[in-house]
């Protein structure tokens, strides 16, 4: 591979220092906490203790009494309400009449210290009126009274989603063997060791400026923009560098726009840092997701159909939802072919706090159902579930049924490497216990499961026809180059991939480049760090600035040198004649070059995906430029007296497409494990039963998440298989490793004690009862027996590509809106 | 009586090799001291409630949860914050290897590690990876799952005992 200038790569691929390492190892990154202002106040939030009711009044006479105190903000400061999606406006900063969850953001205060603040707050008396709780999904789809909101698809369906790609029943028909299961994803949260913090400045010339732990600047600004009624071009955002995201930080927050306000009211600083606890209840996390799933396959293991319903418990409000709702059916198949597809999901408005995007947003939960799933149909047919899966998966650079352009598909290649390094030929037996792993005193068993994952959504947020991302640079006559990008680094690296790409293409060092990003006064937007969208979007912007900047600099130098522009070659931070590579000239003399010609050099990269084939309602969500590809073992021991399992070793392939830094991929893979880990074992957003709706344990010591004592040994393998649309080939890594853990981990777990557990997290109580129920004869499996009766909308019909479709529905059929 | 106008408490410890003399509202953490009246906003804070190691500082040379420890407690106390790590602009050979491996993720729980695995390897200079876990088993990190953490402490200390010390290159690479 080359860097388009006729050279080796220099930089790409080559496993450089983070160009913020220095910084984050010293303790001079500034979060958003570390920001401190002369007359800075201090803001608490009194966050509603009720699950469900009506605001009846609000007394802040003795608050506002207390010495210290500058200002007290209620619900009638914001009448105007946002929300991330623009069909989910469902969010006041602080709420208006109602109540939704516990932890609902009631009333403000800003005062000399936070001290004070909190005193104040307590302070605050508020009256409220009690309504019916609705804390789960069942509850969600019976109770249509009291409504949680006043839209949606009926009662307290907040999204139902009905979509047929050919004919499944059909599938079925032609199926040797249908299976249908019932799986269960408990939800969990993002965890982030910063807490979450804003701060806010408004300027005497009345200009706003937001510093805060967001991955959305962008987001951040139009909403503050909405809510506040200020001219967006009188709000500046800046995304401070994020104490770790995991997609906790992509909605705009209550606290972002409480403490804009205040400061626009004080005329100081304010400052929001949320403690632990408000942390747990902002959540935006994984949504639980009841599942059920049927497929049709052929004896060799070749799905003929696949209808997958979920069911999503969304929380108090909107968030991500609609979205999430659409991503729990997805990207079933992107993985192996699915002839014909049907998938239907509603999301359920509850009592709890808002469910939005994790890592993964949408899909671990039924990429663990499907995973599992598969892994049954192959024992019923008695095939080695490595190699069914290796047998059937989707063609590269195809269209699967439900309009999803895969292009690149390395999947193959990590099954094969995972196979060979973990030795499963040797290992794996359908016997379970498995005979050949089993000693005297341990019952260990291998499992396996395969994913993919989008790189960045086809589709913004908010309609626009603009690029998703763009990036600007500015070279001086000095030799400096600087990168100006909307993107923000939560610590994946996205500043660092921002200099080694311009680095490569300008042959100059990366730490020559100066990284200015996530400021909506000086960079131009990038959407956000969601998506795994970053390295691909941004990548291929900072290539098209990058590469404009070189060919000023080329015209320039071939001028000065009289040799023909195609002779023209960058590294070593010089521009020269590559037949006579000693003629040259340095590369701060090519920008003098290029600035006496053309004038101050700057130039801009913008980054749109392509368009997706999938034309019909829904189409918006699944779409991407390019999808990873992960493929993981999971070696297990599970204790038969205490119910633990112990994950040993997991064996991780994931197809990077290219790696820009392959240290910072290892780093992404290596923290994907864990977090698949502590999803499967341990973490759930569990809530008390006595319909308070509070959360059991909303500390970093109960909530359980893995420590050095749980994380396993993990092998890691890098499959390289450019993808045409991706910056270098390089495709995503941040969230796609997750998704194989859970599943692969379930696998084993059956296959060491024959028990399946279909619930996530598989906890030791879940484990010992169902090996129990297994020496008793009774079904040896832990998870739900059944998915509620839902009255569907008819589905929207849509003919495959191999039906010779053209991407919409079927205009016979009305469609539901 | 407001806290904001309580009278404060005066010490004076010695804070990463150099004397240090604070005024504080007395009810203050360690923590909140370090931040907010010293203006090291190195140390960072995860619960303050002695969950999640990460702000961990060495007090005489042994690590503490400063969110657990008050700041009148360090009265005459040697304390040592990631601010105190580095020397002379040469970073800690422990700083070196988080940077080098992308042990610092979002670098967030990075101070509290360095000082935890600065008190181990000086404790035991040729720590066994089991050691390490258990030595950081107090600290949480959401981005890393703990590997690159480990490898790092494992390089650090190898050139501490001036032993070079090459990375594996499935470190960097991952395996063939």
């Amino acid at each position: 591979m080359s860097n388009g200038n006729g050279k080796p790569l220099n930089v790409v691929g080559k496993p450089f220092r983070k160009v913020d390492a220095r910084a984050k190892c010293t303790g001079q990154t500034k979060f958003a906490d570390d920001i401190i202002l002369p007359r800075m106040l201090a803001c608490k939030i009194l966050r509603s203790h009720e699950p469900h009711a009506l605001i009846k009044s609000i007394d802040i006479s003795k608050a506002l009494a207390l010495p210290g105190v500058f200002a007290i903000l209620t619900g009638k400061d914001f009448p105007i309400p946002y929300g991330i999606l623009p069909v989910s406006q469902d969010e006041h900063a602080l709420c208006v009449d109602k109540v939704r969850f516990v932890g609902d953001p009631v009333a403000a205060v800003a005062a000399i210290d936070e001290d004070v603040a909190f005193d104040a707050m307590n302070l605050i008396e508020v009256e409220y009126e009690r309504l019916q709780t609705i804390t789960s999904i069942e509850e969600g789809l019976l109770v249509d009274e009291p409504r949680i909101h006043e839209y949606g698809d009926g009662g307290n369906v907040h999204k139902k989603v009905s979509l047929e790609f050919g004919d499944v029943e059909e599938g079925f028909a032609e199926a040797d063997l249908v299976r249908e299961d019932t799986f269960f994803y408990e939800g969990n949260t993002h965890l982030p060791l910063e807490q979450h913090a804003a701060v806010a400045h408004f300027d005497p010339d009345e200009k706003l400026t937001v510093w805060s732990s967001t991955q959305t600047p962008h987001y951040v600004h139009r909403a503050l923009t909405k809510v506040l009624g200020i001219p967006a071009s009188h709000i500046r955002v800046i995304a401070t560098p994020n104490g770790g995201g995991f997609g906790g930080k992509s909605d705009p927050f209550n606290h972002e726009v409480v403490v804009s306000k205040l400061a626009m009211i004080t005329g100081r600083p304010v400052k929001c840092t949320l403690t632990r606890e408000e942390v747990f209840y902002c959540h935006r996390g994984r949504h639980p997701v009841l599942m059920h799933v049927k497929t049709g396959v052929k004896k060799d293991g070749a799905i003929t159909a696949m209808h997958f319903k979920s069911f999503l418990d969304g929380g108090a409000y909107g968030s991500y939802g609609v979205a999430s709702t659409f991503y729990t059916g997805a990207l079933q198949t992107v993985t192996y072919d699915v002839p014909r597809y049907k998938f239907q999901g509603a999301r359920v408005f509850t009592n709890k706090p808002p469910c939005g995007p994790k890592r993964g947003h949408g899909t671990p939960q039924p990429r663990y159902g499907l995973e599992v799933h598969l892994d049954k149909i192959a024992e019923q047919l008695n095939l080695d579930p490595a190699e069914m899966r290796r047998q059937h998966l989707v063609p590269a650079n195809s269209v699967t049924a439900n309009y999803l352009r895969i292009g690149s598909m390395g999947l193959g290649a990590c099954i094969d490497k995972i196979v060979e390094g973990s030795d499963w030929k040797n290992k794996f037996s359908w016997s379970t216990p498995n005979s050949a792993l089993q000693t005297p005193d341990s019952r260990k068993g291998i499992g396996i499961a395969c994913s993919s994952y989008i790189c960045g959504a086809g589709l913004p947020i908010y309609w626009n026809n603009m690029p998703q991302s763009g990036v600007q640079l500015r070279l001086d006559r000095q030799g400096g180059v600087c990168v100006m990008c909307g993107s923000t680094d939560i610590g994946q690296g996205s500043d660092s991939i921002l200099a080694y790409i311009v680095a490569e293409i300008l042959g100059i060092d990366p730490f020559d480049i100066r990284v200015v990003t996530a400021d909506t006064d000086l960079t131009p937007v990038d959407l956000g760090s969601y998506s795994s969208r970053v390295t691909l979007m941004t990548g291929n912007a900072a290539i098209q600035a990058a590469e404009r900047a070189r060919e000023l600099l080329t015209i320039a130098v071939a001028e000065k040198l009289s040799v023909p522009i195609e002779n023209i070659s960058f590294a070593d931070r010089r521009a020269f004649d590559v037949e006579n590579p000693e003629i040259g000239v340095s590369f701060a003399e090519a920008v003098v070059l290029a600035e006496s010609k053309f004038g101050t050099i700057g130039t801009v990269g913008s980054y749109s995906p392509p368009r997706s084939p999938g034309k019909y309602k829904g189409a918006g969500v699944g779409p991407s430029p390019a999808y990873s590809y992960s493929a993981a073992v999971a070696e297990v021991d599970v204790d038969p007296l205490t119910g633990i399992v112990t994950v040993e070793r997991v064996w991780i392939a994931h197809d990077i497409g290219k790696s820009i830094n392959p240290v910072l991929v290892m780093g992404q893979v290596e923290g994907s494990v864990y977090m698949g880990l502590g999803e499967i074992l341990m973490e759930e957003m569990a809530y008390r039963a006595n319909r308070n709706a509070v959360h059991k344990f909303p500390s970093m010591l109960e909530y359980k998440s893995p420590t050095t004592m749980e994380m396993c040994d993990v092998k890691t393998y890098l499959i390289e298989d450019p993808d045409p649309n991706g910056p270098f080939g390089a495709k995503e890594v941040g969230q796609g490793p997750l998704l194989p853990v859970p599943p692969a981990v379930a696998n084993a777990v059956y296959n060491a004690v024959g028990v399946r557990i279909d619930e996530v997290p598989i906890t030791p109580e879940k484990v010992l009862k169902a090996l129990r129920d297994k020496e008793r004869g009774r079904d040896p499996r832990f998870g739900p027996d059944s998915v509620p009766n839902v009255d569907w909308p008819e589905p929207l019909r849509v003919l495959t590509p191999a039906e010779g479709g053209d991407g919409k529905e079927m205009p016979s059929v009305a469609v539901h809106s | 009586m407001q806290k904001g106008t309580q009278q404060k408490a005066h010490i004076s410890f010695t804070l990463n090799g150099e004397p240090a003399e604070v005024a504080f509202a007395p009810h203050k953490t360690l923590l909140e001291v370090l931040r907010e009246d010293l203006a090291l906003t190195g140390t960072k804070h995860g619960c303050e409630l002695g969950e999640c190691g990460t702000c961990t500082v060495l007090v005489d040379g042994k690590s503490i949860l400063s969110c657990l420890m008050l700041g009148l407690d360090a009265e005459g106390r040697e304390v040592i914050t990631v601010e105190g790590l580095a020397a002379n602009g040469k970073l800690h050979p422990l700083q070196d290897t988080f940077a080098d491996l992308g042990a610092a993720q979002c670098g967030y729980c990075s101070p509290g590690f360095l000082l935890a695995a600065k008190e181990l390897i000086e404790k035991s200079p040729k720590p066994s990876r089991d050691e390490i876990k258990e030595a950081l088993s107090g600290n949480l990190c959401r981005c890393t799952g703990y590997i690159k953490i480990y490898e790092a402490v494992e390089l650090a200390a190898a050139r501490m005992r001036g032993e070079p010390m090459e990375l594996p290159r499935e470190s960097l690479y991952g395996l063939e």
